[in-house]
């Protein structure tokens, strides 16, 4: 009773582009060159190019290994310490906002998934409200909002003149919006520049904000990766909670915590009252239910485990000064290698103003392929490279490959 | 500046229906409760259970720092064990590479990529779902922007397929349609098909070129064997139709919060395979990126081990039949009561639920006076009854029905 195949269904689906980012690491491995560098994705290395395990997160595992504890499915809204927890690590435990019970908190799948979460949220709730992103800005941004129906358009951000912020193009650009979009921040460490505005910038920024009435929504992928201070980190979303405004923020765990692999991160809604909270976080649940019901439990639990635990908090912040350290060291030692060698004159400080695992290096297209073809240096097309894959050992190289496409390569 | 309040509009969203009823049931303090509502597996004692090759699993990776990205070997791996689980080791598709496949967030997470997947290359077509079927397909699809439409499936008068009218829905489907089926153990009715029924429905899918999705919740629990539960998808795939399924392993292995489950596609051919997935890890990519990796490794950990794996078959017939004996017990407890219903549907249904029958204001009163708690639709969760609550359970749903039944004792009325 069998009836032949007919005309493929699938004839039409074609092969999705490679992602960018992805894709050069893929590169990476098949080079065969011994002085190979991958400064491609963003993941933390150590001074022997390894990765990086925190100790606390191994800690913490064994704790739960040892505990035994159970696999009973999550609530939507997620394990109810994590949430506490990163708010609290957000904010502040003591910040009013905390107290008045005006954040509404979802556990989502590290940044990723809490960006998709409060794009649906914008998608349902605020029809036709466009999101403006930072040009340049993660590649993934616009992914996100394309797939949740979000329309987007971007304000100028990066001044390839200065190597530095278009401050005056990105508060005008803002300005310019219409009434009630939503400005993407990044809260610290900007990616792909590691470009900050400064906190008077902040201020001017949070002032034409409140001016047309817009909403803030930031994402804060390296809390304790730009200063090496969790507390200095979070300062950008803090100023902007303590003129009582109401912001998205979404938060991952993947790099300072290492925990990229367990998705673990959270959306944050910051309102202007508890009822609003309580029903923006039914409604993220309502969101969450059709994407995957309820959230991953063991990088939630690890999460909670650490911040939990007085002794592993410290623990976790002297290991997150020592990352924040070491790329620190390798941006210094960076700059003084370019600055010795580089007879021509030019002002590579930039490199020292940059904050976080990346920098912006100012190459362009073709300079950056000559990095990798020349010298097998391994970056993304747009001159980014990540800081976390250089070690001390390794920077005279760089500072090598650096100078001879910036000056010989157009 | 005064304050902007932006988020008036937003309603609060009503309870879902099936987590509400856990959320209803840890805020009740009665030490009698009984919770029958989610579909989560207990021992005779009522308590969760972790399986003892996850126990073994776990301590194998132990120490393993794969922390920043499921390697693409783990990834393939996990992938290729789930498809063999669910297509048998000897499929032709299997052997050949002829399928595409990545983990998602559980079940949940696989038929929201597929849905997904669904309005991006087929934007006008249906997705048909059993009368009645999960309730949260619903909102899947509907977030995901999917027409969807219902095909007959359950008869309430004979507690039993309505198969005539669901083989009329397939033949009056617009061609080219897709059908979501549970390949067994349905939810929430615990009503299959018989392997004949199957076979017929299979053929009648092909005719119209309908897409036949299944939804793979419950492998192992309906007959306690992992392959005879996968009977219908063999037969589909004998038959020569293109197949996907959304698997979970939240109930079959107990990794429920860990959210690991697959989704795969039978192709053509292996070039296609690979199109399709690079688009499925596209649509992922933008919604949270890659599954978590603890979950992916202890799935591929146990399916891989062979030792570990045969565990995991002898644990998952013991789960099938206890539930298959609280199903008996339940039966012969109410029939001993003197319950002048007829009670056989609670054996004769198949996997985690029993789709009691019972009315709204029985389930209230459930509720209310004695504290047991079950999803409105009258489902009750029998991984949830143990030897210690299944005669208070019985004298419950013997109250509730009992006092009720003399005003509707007219023969032929639906009854309960």
């Amino acid at each position: 009773m069998t009836v032949g195949v007919n005309v493929s269904r699938f004839e039409g689906i074609a092969m999705a582009p490679p992602d960018p980012i992805l894709g050069v690491s893929e590169a990476f491995r098949a080079d065969t060159n011994e002085k190979k560098l991958n400064l491609g994705v963003g993941a933390y290395r150590t001074e022997e190019l390894q990765p990086y395990v925190l100790k606390v997160v191994k800690k913490a595992e064994n704790l739960m290994l040892e505990r035994g504890e159970n696999k009973e499915y999550l609530p939507i809204e997620g394990l109810a310490a994590f949430n506490k927890a990163t708010a609290e690590l957000l904010l502040g435990a003591d910040n009013p906002v905390m107290k008045e019970g005006r954040i509404a908190t979802v556990q989502g799948l590290s940044g990723t998934g809490s960006l998709r979460l409060a794009s649906a949220l914008i998608e349902r709730y605020f029809p036709g409200a466009k999101v403006l992103i930072s040009s340049p800005t993660w590649g993934n941004h616009k992914n996100i909002f394309n797939d949740a129906r979000v329309p987007w358009s971007e304000y100028r951000y990066y001044d390839p003149k200065t190597v530095g912020l278009d401050f005056e193009g990105m508060v005008a650009d803002i300005k310019a919006a219409p009434e009630g979009s939503f400005i993407l921040l990044h809260g610290c460490a900007h990616n792909p520049t590691g470009i900050d505005p400064t906190p008077e910038q902040w201020e001017k920024i949070a002032d034409v904000i409140q001016e047309k009435n817009h909403i803030p929504f930031f994402d804060v992928a390296y809390q304790g990766f730009a200063s090496g201070s969790l507390d200095q980190d979070a300062a950008s979303v803090r100023l902007f909670a303590a003129r009582g405004m109401e912001i998205l923020v979404a938060q991952s765990y993947s790099k300072n915590l290492g925990l990229y692999a367990e998705r673990i991160g959270a959306i944050n809604v910051v309102c202007s009252s508890a009822d609003a909270a309580a029903r923006v976080k039914s409604q993220l649940k309502r969101l969450a239910r059709p994407m995957y019901s309820n959230p991953p439990v063991h990088g939630a639990r690890i999460v909670a485990n650490v911040v939990g635990d007085p002794a592993l908090f410290g623990e976790w912040k002297a290991e997150m000064e020592l990352m924040a350290g070491r790329i620190k060291n390798v941006r210094q030692k960076l700059y003084d290698s370019l600055m010795a060698k580089d007879k021509s004159g030019k002002d590579w400080s930039f490199i020292l103003k940059q904050i976080g695992m990346f920098s912006f290096t100012g190459l362009n297209k073709a300079q950056s392929e000559n990095m990798t073809n020349k010298w097998h240096v391994y970056m993304t097309k747009d001159g980014r490279i990540s800081l976390a894959g250089l070690s001390l050992a390794k920077c005279e190289y760089l500072a090598d490959a650096i100078i001879d496409s910036y000056h010989n390569v157009s | 500046m005064s304050i902007v309040r932006r988020f008036e509009h937003v309603s609060p969203a009503p309870k879902d229906p099936i987590t509400g009823v856990t959320e209803a049931f840890l805020a009740d303090p009665s030490p009698n409760k009984i919770n029958l509502g989610v579909g989560a597996y207990r021992d005779d004692e009522g308590r969760p259970v972790v399986l003892q090759c996850v126990r073994d699993a776990e301590a194998k990776i132990a120490g393993s720092e794969f922390l920043e990205s499921v390697s693409a070997a783990v990834n393939s791996k996990m992938v290729e064990e789930s498809c063999k689980l669910i297509y048998g080791k000897d499929s032709d598709a299997v052997m050949e590479g002829r399928f595409a496949g990545i983990q998602a967030l559980s079940g949940t997470g696989a038929c929201r990529l597929f849905a997904e997947f669904q309005r991006r290359f087929y934007p006008n077509s249906h997705m048909y779902f059993p009368a009645p079927t999960w309730s949260n397909h619903h909102n899947i699809w509907r977030d995901a922007q999917v027409s969807a439409r219902n095909f007959c499936y359950y008869d309430p008068q004979s507690k039993d397929l309505n198969f005539e009218g669901l083989i009329n829905d397939i033949k009056n489907a617009p061609e080219g349609s897709f059908f979501l089926l549970h390949p067994c153990a349905h939810n929430p009715t615990g009503v299959d098909p018989t392997e004949e029924e199957w076979r017929e429905i299979s053929y009648y899918l092909k005719v119209k070129n309908h897409f036949p999705f299944f939804d793979v919740a419950y492998q192992g629990f309906a007959s306690g064997v992992m392959d005879k539960d996968a009977r219908a998808i063999h037969i589909f795939l004998q038959d020569g139709h293109l197949v996907a399924c959304a698997q979970s392993f939240a109930k079959n292995m107990g990794l429920y919060g860990h959210r690991v489950g697959c989704l795969s596609f039978i192709c053509d051919d292996s070039k296609q395979a690979v199109a399709i997935k690079s688009q499925l890890q596209q649509i992922a990519r933008a919604m949270y990126g890659s599954p978590p990796v603890h979950g992916v490794l202890l799935v591929s950990t146990i399916l891989g081990d062979q030792a570990i794996k045969a565990l995991w078959t002898e644990e998952i017939k013991i789960m099938a039949d206890r539930i298959q004996g609280m199903r008996a017990t339940l039966r012969e407890s109410l029939e001993k009561l003197g319950s002048p219903l007829n009670w056989e549907h609670i054996t004769s249904q198949v996997g985690m639920f029993c789709y009691s029958g019972l009315k709204a204001e029985q389930i209230d009163r459930l509720v209310r006076e004695f504290h047991v708690y079950m999803t409105s639709d009258g489902r009750i969760s029998m991984a949830g009854v143990t030897t210690g609550n299944v005669n208070y359970l019985a004298n419950a749903i013997h109250e509730v029905t009992n006092s009720g039944y003399e005003e509707s004792q007219i023969l032929g009325e639906s009854g309960f």
